[in-house]
Formats: C-alpha cells, structure tokens, sequence
C-alpha cells in the first residue's frame, strides 16, 4: 500500500497513480458531464475499490464511483499542515511530579480536519495544549511505552508497564498514570496490583469510552482528575480512574482487583464488584469512600514483583461444555486453570474426571462463579464438595479475571505448588473482601 | 415640546423606513438553507421515534464540551472563550424519545435508509445528481445543542435548480443530518439542552446565493418548501422547517441568519437586514466625518459604582447591593449614534448590549444616549465629570461581577471599533417580529471530519433508476389534481398545496365522505384563524380531524360545529372527537325532533306569522332556530322543514 494514497487499492490506486496524485491534492474529476473538485482524502481499508474519496468546498466528503469514462487530474498539490504547539501554560511552581505512562489508545489527540486523520499527543507538551488544566495539577513526566490497542496486550506488556511504573516511583514520581485502552483495563489493573507491591504512591489506571478527538470526550477530565489524585490522593494502591456516572462532574477510583467493564460503550462502564470504589473526585476535592485502605507513604519501598506465568486459562463452564476443553489445555502444557463455574462455583459432573486428572498432572485448578457478584461456596451442594476433594481452590468472591491475572502471577513468583496454594489464598491486594454488605 | 420632539422623531422613523430600497442598486445577494424535518419511522442513527415529549424530564446529566484543536491549533475563538467561562450542560432526556446514541453513551446506529431515501427522492425532483458514495461527517459544534460536540450529516446530492417566477434557481447540495437538542434556557454557567429532538432526520437544502430581492427569497423558501411537502416524508407543524439565510449587499458583509420558522417573515428579515447593513456604512461614513478613529477607542474601565450608590433605578440598585460593581467606558465622538436604530426599536446600542450580554454575564447595561429614566441628572453630571466625558462622547456602563462586567465592556469597545469598519461578519438569529439578534462571531471555515462510526454507503445506479420511476407527483401536477379531481377552486387548490396539510387532506377526501371543499377550507382557513385566536391547533392529530370529517359525512356533526370540536379537543388531549362532540352537546338532533321543534316554534308564534305573513316570518324563526340550535341541525334542513310548514299558512 502507498503510504501518499492510504487505503486505496486496486483500481482505484491504478487510476490515481497514473493521475500522478496523492492524499491531501487537489483533484479534479470528471466523468459524464460532472465535474467534482476537491481534497482527495484516505479511504478506509475495509471500503472497496470502486470508489475514490474527496472533500468538497463545502468541508463535505463524497465518494466517486469509478466508471470507464472517468477522468482524474491533479489541479494542484496539497498544502501540508504545519502545527505549531501553542506555548507551554504556566506551571504552577512547586507542583509535584506526575508520571504519564501511556500504552496506547488516545488520551488525548488532534484531529487533523483536512484528512480527517486522529493523531495522538502523547509528548507532555502535546498533553498540555490539549489539557492546558494539567500545568495547574502537576509537572507531568510522559513516557510513551506502547502504541497498543488494549486487547493486543498480553502479560508481557504488565511487566513492562510495572518496571515502567517502578522506575518512575524510584525517581521521585508523587505518582504514576498509565494511559489504557478501557477494554483489557481491568486486567492490567489486576496485574499491576499484584505486581507493585508495598506501594508508597498511587498507581492510576486511565482511560476513556468516547475518543479523545471529540468535543463530548470524557478523556480530558478523566485524564485530568487521574493526575490530581496520583498528585495528592492520600491512597497509595493501583485504581482505575473513570467516570461516575454519565455526567461529567465525578470521577470515582477502582481498586484493581475489583474492576470490571461492564458495559460496552457508556462513561460509567467500569464497576467495583463485591465493594464500594475506594474513592470519588468531585470539583476537585477526593472523598475515600473505604476506611481500610494503603495510605500514602513516600517513605516505604516499593517491592517490584513482575512475573507472570502465561500458560493460565479462564475456562467458562456451561451447559454441554465439552470436557476436551479442560484435557487439551492439560496436554498443552497449561499450569493452571481458572475455571468460571455456575452459581455458588460448580461444573457440571461429566467434567469431573478431567478436572480431576488436571489436578493429578499437577495442574493448578481453582474456581470462580460466573454470576460475577457475590462469592463462591463449595460446600454447600455434592457438586462442589466433589470438586473440593478433588483439590479445585475456591476463590471467594475473587472476580473471574482478577483470579486469571493472580494465578498468572502466583506461578510466576515460584514452582512450588503449596506455596502456589498459599499465595492463591493470600489476601494481597485486597482481592478478597471478608465481608460483602447489602448495597 | 417633548410631545413634538416626538412626533417628529417618529416621523423621521416612519419615513426612513417606508422608503423603498433599490435592491439591485444595494447588490443584495441571498442565499437560502432550508431546514426541514423528515416524517418517518425513527430518527437519523437510532431507533427511536421521531417525537418531542412535553412533561417532566425523566433524566438529566451534566456535560462540558471541550473545544478540539485542529492540526493547525485552531479552536473556535468563541466556543474556547464559553469553555474558559465554565460553560457546562444540563441535559433533559425522556425514555420514550431517546437512548444512549443521543446520550453518547452509545455508537450511532447505521444511517437510517428511509431518510436517504426521502433525501434522494427530493433530490431527484429538483434534477440533483446524487453522490455516488455517501460519508457521514461531523460538523463541530460545541455550543451544547449536540451531545457529541458535532452534528453528524452528509451531502447526499449536488446541484439541482428550482424555478421561481421564470428564474432560475440553481441548488448547490442537498444534505441530510440529525436535528440538533432543543435549547430550553439559560442558568448563568448552565444551559439547558432537551435531546428529545437530537437526531430527528432533517434534510438540508442549500440554493446559490443569486436571490436579489426579498420578496424572492420568500417565493424560493416557498418553492423549495412546496418541493420538499410533495415527497410527502416531512413532518407539519410550527419549528419542522426553518429556514437559515445568508445575507450580502455590496460594501456590507455576509450575514447569516439562523432560524426563520415563518415562511411569511423571510421577505421581512431580508429586507431589515438590509437597512441594518446600509444604517451601518452610514454610521462608518458620520464617524469618520467626526474624526473618529480606532485607536480612539481605548480598553480603559472606570468604576463607577460610588456614583449609584443612591440611584431610583431599582434594578441597577438592587445589583450594587447585591455587590455587583458598575463599570464604565468612554466611546469618544459616539455621542447620539448609539441609540441609531438599525432596525424597528433595535438601536446600535441595543447591538453593543446583545454582544456585550454574549461575552459578558451581566446584570444590567446601558448607555448616555438611552439613559433609563430613573437615573438622575446629578448622576449623570457625575458620571461624566469622572470619565472626563464630552458633549460629543458617549459612556455605556455594564453592572455586573467586576471580572463579567470587563468582559461585557471589552466586547462593547470591539463593537465600537468595528463600526468604524462597517458591518462586521457575524451569526445572527431571528427574532419572530423579523428583526435580528447577535448569536455568535461567525465561525471559520466548517471544521468537518468523517464520522468514523458510521459506513459509508453505496448509491447505485440501479437503485437511482428505480427511485425516478416513482417520483411523487409535482406541486403543480398536484394544483391540477386538487383542482379537477376534487373540484376546488384555484384559490382554494393552491392554498391547500401550501399548507401542511395536502397529504392529510387527500387521506381525509378518500377516507371520509365529507364534501371536498368544506375539508379544504377546515385544514386551511378555520384552522388557520383558530391559531390566530390562540388555539393550539397542533394538538389536535389527523386521527382526530378524520374523526370529525367522518362524523360530518355521516350527517351525524354539522360542519358549524367544527371550530368548536377542534378548540375543545386542543384543550382535552388524548380524548376522541366523539367525546368532544358529547361534551359540547353537539350531538345532531334527529328528523323528527327537528320536526317536533320546527312545529312547535310555528305554533307559538302563530300571530306573528299571520300578522306579517310567511314570507316576512321564514327569516325570522329561521334565525331563532339557528340560534338556539346552531352546530345541531343542517341549516337547509332546518330551512325546507321550515318552509313545508308555513305553507299551511299559505
Ligand atoms: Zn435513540
């Protein structure tokens, strides 16, 4: 593909090659009588061949079919676009330093209105025309770590976010932001949670559900209470910084163990299961929403624990689910299995003997229930008190995901199964809530 | 003496304004966008319905727009300045009328076809030429009217003409896009958006800027409008058309005004945009001849509020002790222009209030050529001796918080300067007495970018050709059709044809067995002077107005009755005609009790009859019969019975 004439393909990148024209040009075409002038614009890779795209006078795009009497000419070249950053705002002095790790997704990013193209901002200076109320906030440190859609990270990029946010926190952060795509956000938070521990600053997860490159975004303000609470927030643990609601007047902090996506496109998608959030931000001001938190201490060392063990599956069980799924994961090499089971953690009796020769081969097998709230109880049906003497580990009211992420991380920290074990049912990261009140 | 000065002061007003205007001398150049709603199943990008609710909202939230930055770090100077001032949202929503696409807390849904389509049916009767792909694009707007910050639309045809009394019209584009929330008011930093009318389909119809008189852009609004009725796909009623108009005259500037509803005021708003405009370069023109320049005009504010502190004007007082301040500014050499009236009761200095009141939150402004009464002498004495004021300037003062205040004074001192330029580019929105208001600078080219979340869609030839082959019928195929197939008159053709209710009359012509003319005459003139009167004729739906032409074809309501019927079926929504026509005791009276009536009015009056005779008595008990039972019987009824019965007196 030509990088002057993205998108196009096939005919139409024959017929604009030899019209000797490329993206942002000025054409005209003419074709039975009608005559289109405009901006010959990218076209997008899952459109076909058949049409080429231009920008009219007017700001509008059409597309133009082509036909075997069309005739393309360039009337002039395009004027490329020159961006000049307006000056950095004035930085409140004494303001504390706030790492910006970003991953990929935009947080924040320009539209490009004569090809349409989004571009992201992702150096400091870049943030600060965009957001000119972050100068007010912090003296943001950016890092770009990755340029990843969220559901292309694996437990790879975990560890290298942690050492990422483990370097800053030795450098004197006051805090870290990492800049997420929302889908996987959950996970990575998870993941993060387990793998920073003793923190003496907060991490904070953040992203955004509608893109940066609209007036109604909510990355902005997520962004931006995301860098006052890694700035002053008196809690020192991995939380995901998102809107409260549909409004655009609060932003509530999730632990990392207890996050969820739970919806696909609102504001308000993520939510704490099994607890309250641990904070809110309103105008500016933090209110902890849980008295037993980690506080703040700049003092304390960070322990950076990194690893993660990938061969960990999420098996759902359902109605009919074949047993196959269980037996190839353990002729695949797999060590540990996280099963989604119904209600109060069960699967279904013709699952048995495979996840019992899964706990014979030495495979790690532990359970979660799929009603997502509420905590799993083995002992209260045959179903489960069979898959408890088999050596299935309950997990409580662990989420699902957080319960992958953690036995990807407990594998990874030792080979010893009991000690496996032992971590499994540790309380870490608050993954665990003794208690579930009635809310 | 002040009564003369008055007279004369309105006789100055009067002949300004009734002089006519050579528009073709002025160069006057119109160009008209056409605004109008589509009748279809749901909105442009979602599933909802089409419709605005009236009650309480069910559900609101609250929303910042942020100006984007364009590669160049362009933001829209006056969206950017709302934005600093903390400009934040309230949005209304109901359940029956949107979900989560008009919220933006969902992806829109694909472009809705049978809005294309309406699209492309009228786009085919005015001879466009479709696009051959069409791509959805957001167009930024940050004021609030969009959830998203932009109005997602698209040109679906290119040129196109219209003829309007022998001339040509060419058309540049036809545009279908989402109709923006209604605003419902202003709360200092707060406005109030509903978004029950966000994505209602709209289609947009952009003629080249070749109108040259007002009359003519009233007759091509009407042309278009007339166009746009025959697809029958557009909804009726008041604010489902509106029209937007660019105005130029030669040595003036491009106005655009947004939001003519009334097809009847577009001559009037053309025609006081122009006076504006020339009012304007006369005003330049006496400036210089004062030797006014620019940089006479300074950014100094003086704070005036020791002079007030005792002040009658109870508004102004009210605001110092509220702890307002007032704040003034010297115009040199403006001294009698700001109370020029550009347009009937709109002064220049009404103009510097309105842009003043844009960028500035203020309580109160005013100036020394419109001085409100209730100020005194001794505080203008004092006003002028602190701002070291001439004869020959002009001070205008705003009340307000010290930091609005300045905002509000540095807009005026903008004004100011460029008047001394002539008419400056701006937004302007209509008021319905056909005057104008300032809205906003007018913004920089269109920031439009594709609409990512919706495909583009493919117009192919086939799917065209089968689209010309059952165009709807045209406004004067249709004149004709009223006229032979249904026997109306001319006038009485061309008025249904205009109204919105052409469609709805044929539904009733062939549904009901009403006369023809008495529905045309119903739909356009009884409802029209019941609107006069202040009925809300809106409300009372097809179904209902198909009700009572049914009952009138079944001899059962007399058509006397119908203003009755439909005031009080506005005033009772939900309930049928039919209850309507039981409540008001409009139920018709049989044969034989008109009969019995008929008899028995004859037998009372028996001397009168012999004493005058029948001839000289019809009249008469006829009108005592009508008067009485009015809406109940069938005056030729009534009248034969009537007749029958004197005879015996023959
Ligand atoms: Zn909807």
């Amino acid at each position: 593909m030509s990088e002057s004439l993205i998108g196009y393909r096939g005919e139409a990148l024959k017929l604009l090659r030899e019209a000797n024209v490329e993206v942002g040009d000025v054409v005209r075409i003419t074709k039975g009588g009608l005559v289109y002038e405009g901006l010959l614009m990218p076209r997008s890779m899952y459109e076909d061949e058949r049409h080429i795209v231009i920008k009219l006078a007017s700001g509008y795009n059409i597309g133009v079919r082509i036909t075997p009497e069309i005739h393309v000419e360039k009337v002039r070249e395009g004027v490329k676009p020159s961006f000049t950053l307006p000056p950095r705002p004035e930085q409140k002095p004494g303001s504390p330093k706030v790492a910006l790790v970003s991953t990929g997704g935009t947080i924040a990013s320009r539209v490009d209105y004569r090809t349409g193209a989004v571009r992201a901002a992702l150096s400091a200076e870049e943030l600060y025309s965009i957001v000119p109320e972050l100068a007010e906030v912090a003296n943001i440190d950016a890092e770009a770590l990755f340029s990843v859609y969220s559901e292309n990270l694996t437990p790879k990029h975990w560890t290298a976010m942690a050492e990422r946010a483990a370097y800053h926190i030795k450098g004197g952060a006051a805090g870290v932001v990492v800049a997420h795509g929302t889908d996987t956000m959950g996970y990575t938070a998870a993941a993060l949670s387990f793998a920073l521990q003793n923190l003496p600053v907060p991490v904070i997860l953040v992203g955004a559900q509608r893109s940066s490159d609209r007036p109604s975004s909510d990355a902005a303000l997520n962004l931006l209470e995301a860098v006052r609470a890694a700035a002053f927030g008196p809690f020192a643990e991995v939380v995901v910084a998102m809107h409260a609601s549909a409004s655009d007047d609060s932003i509530v902090f999730h632990r990392g163990t207890k996050v969820r996506k739970c919806h696909t496109s609102r504001r308000d998608t993520f939510r704490s299961i099994n607890s309250p959030p641990l904070a809110k931000m309103e105008h500016g001001k933090i209110a902890m929403l849980i008295e037993d938190y980690r506080k703040r201490d700049p003092s304390g060392e960070l322990m950076l624990k990194p690893n993660f063990e990938e061969k960990v599956a999420l098996v759902k069980f359902h109605p009919g689910a074949s047993p196959k799924l269980v037996k190839w994961l353990v002729e695949d090499g797999y060590k540990g299995i996280v099963l989604e089971g119904t209600g109060l953690g069960h699967v279904g009796d013709y699952w048995f003997s495979a996840v019992k020769e899964a706990v014979e081969n030495g495979v790690l097998v532990a359970m979660t229930s799929q009603c997502i709230w509420g905590r799993v109880n083995m002992k209260v049906y045959d179903q489960g008190r069979d898959l408890l003497a088999m050596g299935v580990i309950p997990l409580d009211d662990m989420l699902p995901e957080t319960a992958l992420v953690k036995t990807m991380w407990a594998l990874g920290q030792t080979k010893d199964q009991k000690e496996v074990r032992n971590l499994l049912k540790a309380n870490i990261a608050y993954e665990y809530s003794p208690r579930t009140l009635y809310e | 003496m002040a009564i003369i000065a008055a007279v004369i002061r309105w006789l100055a007003v009067t002949s300004r304004s009734s002089a006519s205007i050579d528009y073709s001398k002025v160069g006057l150049k119109v160009g008209l966008e056409v605004h109008q709603q589509l009748d279809v199943a749901h909105k442009l990008f979602c599933s909802c319905p089409p419709r605005l609710f009236k009650e309480e909202p069910e559900a609101s939230f609250l929303r910042r727009l942020r100006p984007t930055q364009s590669e160049l770090g362009q933001v829209d100077p006056a969206a950017y300045f709302e934005f600093q001032k903390g400009l934040r949202i309230s949005y209304e929503a109901n359940k029956s009328t949107s979900c989560l696409v008009e919220m933006d807390e969902e992806p829109p849904h694909d472009l809705n076809r049978e809005a294309l389509e309406a699209a492309l049916t009228f786009a085919l009767m005015i001879d466009a030429d479709p696009v051959d792909e069409v791509h959805v694009m957001r167009k930024v707007v940050i004021d609030g009217s969009n959830t998203t910050g932009f109005q997602r639309t698209c040109v679906v045809a290119l040129g196109g003409e219209v003829e309007v009394s022998g001339k040509v019209v060419p058309i540049q584009q036809v545009c279908l896009e989402e109709d923006a929330a209604r605003l419902m008011g202003k709360d200092g930093a707060i406005a109030f958006y509903r978004i029950d009318r966000l994505g209602v389909p709209l289609i947009e119809v952009t003629t080249a800027p070749v109108i040259t008189s007002p009359k003519e852009a009233g007759e091509v609004a009407l042309t278009v409008g007339r166009l746009l009725r025959a697809t029958r796909k557009v909804k009726r009623g008041l604010g489902t058309i509106r029209q937007d108009l660019n105005i130029s005259i030669r040595d003036g500037a491009l106005i655009e005004i947004k939001g003519v509803q009334e097809l009847e005021l577009i001559p009037m708003v053309v025609e006081y945009e122009v006076r504006r405009q020339l009012s304007l370069i006369k005003l330049r023109e006496e400036l210089k001849a004062r030797n006014v320049e620019e940089r006479h005009i300074k950014d100094e504010f003086v704070d005036v509020t020791m002079a007030f502190v005792n002040t009658k004007y109870e508004a102004l007082r009210k605001s110092i002790e509220e702890g307002k301040r007032v704040l003034a500014v010297k115009l040199l050499g403006f001294s009698g222009l700001l109370r020029r009236e550009l347009m009937p009761n709109v002064s220049f200095g009404d103009e510097m209030a309105d842009r003043a009141r844009f960028w500035g939150r203020i309580d109160e402004i005013f100036n020394t050529d419109e001085l409100p009464s209730e100020i005194s002498n001794e505080e203008v004495e004092l006003l002028s001796q602190v701002m070291k004021a001439r004869d020959e300037d002009a001070i205008v003062l705003a009340v307000g918080l010290e930091e609005d205040a300045i905002d509000a004074l540095k807009a005026v001192t903008e004004r100011a300067r460029e008047a001394l330029r002539g008419v400056p580019e701006e937004t302007r929105a209509a008021n319905p007495n056909g005057t104008t208001r300032y809205m906003r600078p007018r913004p920089g080219a269109a920031r439009m970018y594709p609409e990512t979340d919706v495909p583009s869609i493919r117009i192919e030839e086939e799917y065209v050709k089968r689209l010309r082959s059952r165009l709807p019928m045209r406004p004067e195929q249709m004149l004709k059709l009223l006229m032979k197939e249904y026997g109306l008159n001319e006038k009485l053709a061309r008025q249904v044809l205009d109204s919105e209710y052409c469609e709805l009359f044929e539904g009733l012509v062939k549904e009901t067995k009403a006369p023809p003319t008495l529905i045309a005459t119903t739909l356009t003139e009884t409802l029209k002077a019941l609107q006069r009167d202040g009925i809300e004729v809106s409300r009372v739906s097809s179904e209902q107005l198909k009700e009572i032409f049914t009952m009138i074809g079944r001899g059962e309501l007399a058509k006397e009755a119908i203003p009755d019927v439909v005031t009080w079926l506005s005033e009772h929504e939900g309930l049928t005609a039919k209850e309507a026509v039981e409540s008001l005791g409009l139920i018709m009276l049989s044969e034989e009790e008109l009969e019995r009536i008929v008899k028995d009015i004859v037998r009372r009056n028996e001397g009168i009859i012999k004493q005058r005779g029948p001839k000289a008595a019809f009249g008469l008990l006829m009108g005592a019969i009508m008067r009485e039972y009015r809406g109940r019987v069938r005056a030729d009824v009534v009248s034969s019975l009537l007749k029958e019965e004197l005879e015996t007196f023959g």
